[in-house]
């Protein structure tokens, strides 16, 4: 194994019954990278990150976590490796300090030790003063703030944030941005799951997953620079009507609502800006604002998965 | 091992302790149950509703009446004066024994021709009615013995006639052949097996249910050591759920407690392997906690109907009489009724004993099986 590869997976395949979970995903993780995986529900994402921490056996393919095979070294993994799901999973019957103190020590922490890495990890997510209270009642973003200092406890090299963030209120999902960001300074390897394309844009390395295959990797920067199209930002005064026009506008490859208005992916700009005017106009729907826009992640991600889709 | 292990027991113990409803039912239904089943479970039938169809009316049929109003086994509730009203109080269960005594009784007995009583029963409850004609039949002995002598002082023959066999019934360490002596050691058990093995299903599908359960996967607990964790405390918990109803039966119902401690103490430990083990079979077959508790229910009646306590197993269809030695109830029920009331111990109940660490451990280990598994 290389020594800069926290994660290393080759043809990854995971079947259920009779339909493909994953299918032949293979990627590597350097270490102290933030890697995202970026896909909507249902792609195989937490299906993928269930047979790297020892969860699910893979039905084919292989891979290292940590340096440690994930078929026969899962204990070894175990012990190396910080997992927060997209379910809250402590116990809500107890406290803060005694969720540290049983997730510490059945890391084998000593009763010391986790007493000096809880004060670190409350600290660090801004949870010192509320230790005594059940985690059952603290509010959710709170809860998922506790996940994470519960998954770092052990100072574990790798950390799994499986849609740790999902359901959380905005300000709350920056906040624990920053943590990860804090994290991965100090050498932590992150790994994590989401369909939000703003966290996506706050990842390393993204990898785009459909329909359990991988379509695309690189930086934020490279996907939105491999979108062969340009994007046409058009604000109509009928967003619903507008979409139909132009959906049904010829060299579109693809269009779609974002924000206020619609973003248009297509080959030849210049014919397509004219086609708009012309068609928008001929239903008297008015053009507020059009100008082209560099691709956004979500274009890139859109714009991959179809040209996938086709292929 | 044996941190992780501590550390789950640990958890398990606050989470008891901090959970007010099962604090509750750890303590109140079970002695409810003692208390009520005590009171309540008792094959010893008295007053029986009855009545009497008296077609004759002489001096000698109310000598016979008069055998069944003086004693506290029956109640004569009414006398009868109809087929119709005969009927009617039997479809409408105002009693469970007619006595009809036929208008020639009284002559036949004169001129010394047999004669008969017929006796009619509400057999809807097979039990008791079989208890009842059992009853019926004493006091109908005796009157023809009296009769017998009457007959035979008639004829100028005087003495005392004696049957030629007697019997002479002595009960052992139940002299008084007291029900409640019978059934309080055996809610014992029901007790025990109740809430260690709903406690121990309970606990394992909570964690799946409520998303923990992933979390612990993730972590270097072996499955042994989670089941172990998860076992041990309603192992302890149980425990303290036999000294509890065990005072109330010392205490409350004064059963005798003839035996030693350290037999009940190895047989419960050994019962606990089964009723622990059942509840983790029953976890891992099991995604939510009603599933659980239905799973739980389904096998507590039959293991409870078959485990001889209620009904004799002598009295089951072979099929079922083999059955029941699948069920550690039974060996349990024995070894808490005979600690207790034979006093007999480890060299009289190591069978059962044995039975219950074998079956005990094979639950166990299937359980154990079929945990591993569902990591994969």
């Amino acid at each position: 194994m290389e020594a800069d590869k926290a994660i290393v997976v080759q043809n990854l395949t995971k079947v259920f019954g009779k339909f493909k979970a994953v299918d032949g995903i293979s990627f590597e993780v350097h270490r102290g990278e933030i890697f995202g995986f970026l896909g909507p529900n249902g792609a195989g994402k937490s299906t993928t990150i269930r047979m790297l921490n020892g969860l699910l056996l893979p039905t084919s393919g292989e891979g290292t976590v940590a340096g440690y095979d994930i078929i026969r070294q899962q204990d070894r993994i175990k012990q190396h490796l910080g997992y927060m799901s997209q379910r809250f999973s402590l116990y809500g019957d107890l406290t803060v300090a005694e969720n540290l103190s049983f997730f510490g020590g059945v890391y084998g922490l000593s009763a010391a030790k986790v007493k000096e890495r809880s004060q670190e990890v409350l600290s660090l997510v801004g949870l010192l003063d509320r230790q005594k209270e059940l985690t059952g009642l603290l509010p959710l973003g709170l809860k998922q703030r506790l996940a994470l200092a519960s998954a770092i406890l052990h100072e574990p090299p790798i950390l799994f944030l499986d849609e740790a963030t999902s359901g959380v209120d905005p300000i709350s999902r920056r906040t624990f941005w920053d943590m990860i960001y804090h994290m991965a300074e100090q050498g932590v390897t992150i790994l994590v799951t989401t369909h939000y394309m703003d966290e996506a844009e706050f990842c390393d390395r993204l990898v785009l997953i459909s329909q359990g295959r991988l379509i695309a990797e690189g930086t934020p920067r490279e996907l939105k620079a491999a979108v062969p199209e340009q994007i046409i930002a058009v604000y109509p005064d009928r967003l619903d009507d507008a979409l139909e026009v132009i959906k049904k506008l010829p060299d579109i490859a693809e269009a779609a609502v974002f924000g206020t208005g619609l973003h248009v992916a297509t080959l030849k700009a210049d014919q397509t800006e004219a086609a708009l005017r012309e068609a928008l106009g001929a239903q008297q729907i008015a053009i507020k604002s059009m100008g082209r826009v560099p691709p956004s992640l979500e274009d890139a991600f859109i714009s991959l998965t179809t040209r996938a889709g086709r292929s | 091992m044996f941190r992780r292990i501590y550390h789950i027991l640990i958890k398990e113990f606050i989470q008891v302790w901090r959970d007010k409803k099962l604090r509750f039912f750890l303590i109140v239904p079970p002695l409810v149950q003692i208390l009520a089943y005590g009171y309540a479970i008792n094959f010893d039938i008295k007053h029986v509703a009855t009545a009497i169809f008296d077609e004759d009316r002489t001096e000698d049929t109310r000598d016979l009446i008069y055998r069944f109003r003086s004693n506290q086994y029956f109640k004569v509730k009414h006398y009868i004066e109809s087929e119709r009203h005969l009927r009617d109080l039997i479809d409408h269960s105002e009693v469970t024994l007619v006595v009809r005594i036929p208008w020639d009784f009284s002559k036949n007995l004169r001129w010394g021709d047999p004669t008969k009583v017929q006796i009619i029963l509400d057999s809807s409850d097979s039990n008791a009615a079989m208890v009842v004609s059992r009853y019926v039949n004493t006091i109908l002995t005796d009157y023809t013995q009296e009769m017998f002598k009457q007959r035979l002082w008639r004829f100028g023959l005087r003495g005392e006639l004696a049957a030629p066999v007697d019997m002479e019934v002595r009960a052992w360490f139940n002299p008084n052949l007291m029900s409640r002596w019978t059934y309080v050691p055996g809610v014992i058990a029901m007790v025990v097996m109740l809430v260690s093995l709903m406690l121990t299903a309970l606990a394992v599908v909570r964690e799946r249910e409520i998303g923990t359960m992933e979390q612990i996967l993730v972590t270097p607990i072996r499955p042994m050591e989670f089941l172990l964790g998860k076992t041990i405390p309603f192992v302890i918990i149980s425990f303290g759920e036999v000294v509890m109803v065990t005072l109330v039966a010392l205490l409350w119902f004064e059963v005798p407690f003839r035996g030693s401690f350290l037999t009940l103490f190895v047989g419960t430990l050994a019962f606990l392997f089964n009723s622990v083990g059942v509840g983790l079979l029953i976890s891992t077959a099991s995604s939510t906690q009603q599933q659980a508790m239905m799973a739980g229910s389904f096998f507590l009646t039959p293991a409870i109907m078959l485990s001889g306590l209620v009904f004799p197993i002598n009295n089951m269809p072979p099929f079922f009489q083999y059955l029941t030695y699948l069920n550690p109830l039974r060996y349990f029920i024995i070894v808490v009724q005979d600690t207790f009331l034979k006093g007999v111990g480890l060299k009289v109940l190591w069978p059962q004993m044995a039975a219950m660490f074998g079956l005990g451990t094979t639950m166990l280990i299937l359980s154990a099986l079929r945990f591993k598994r569902r990591l994969a």
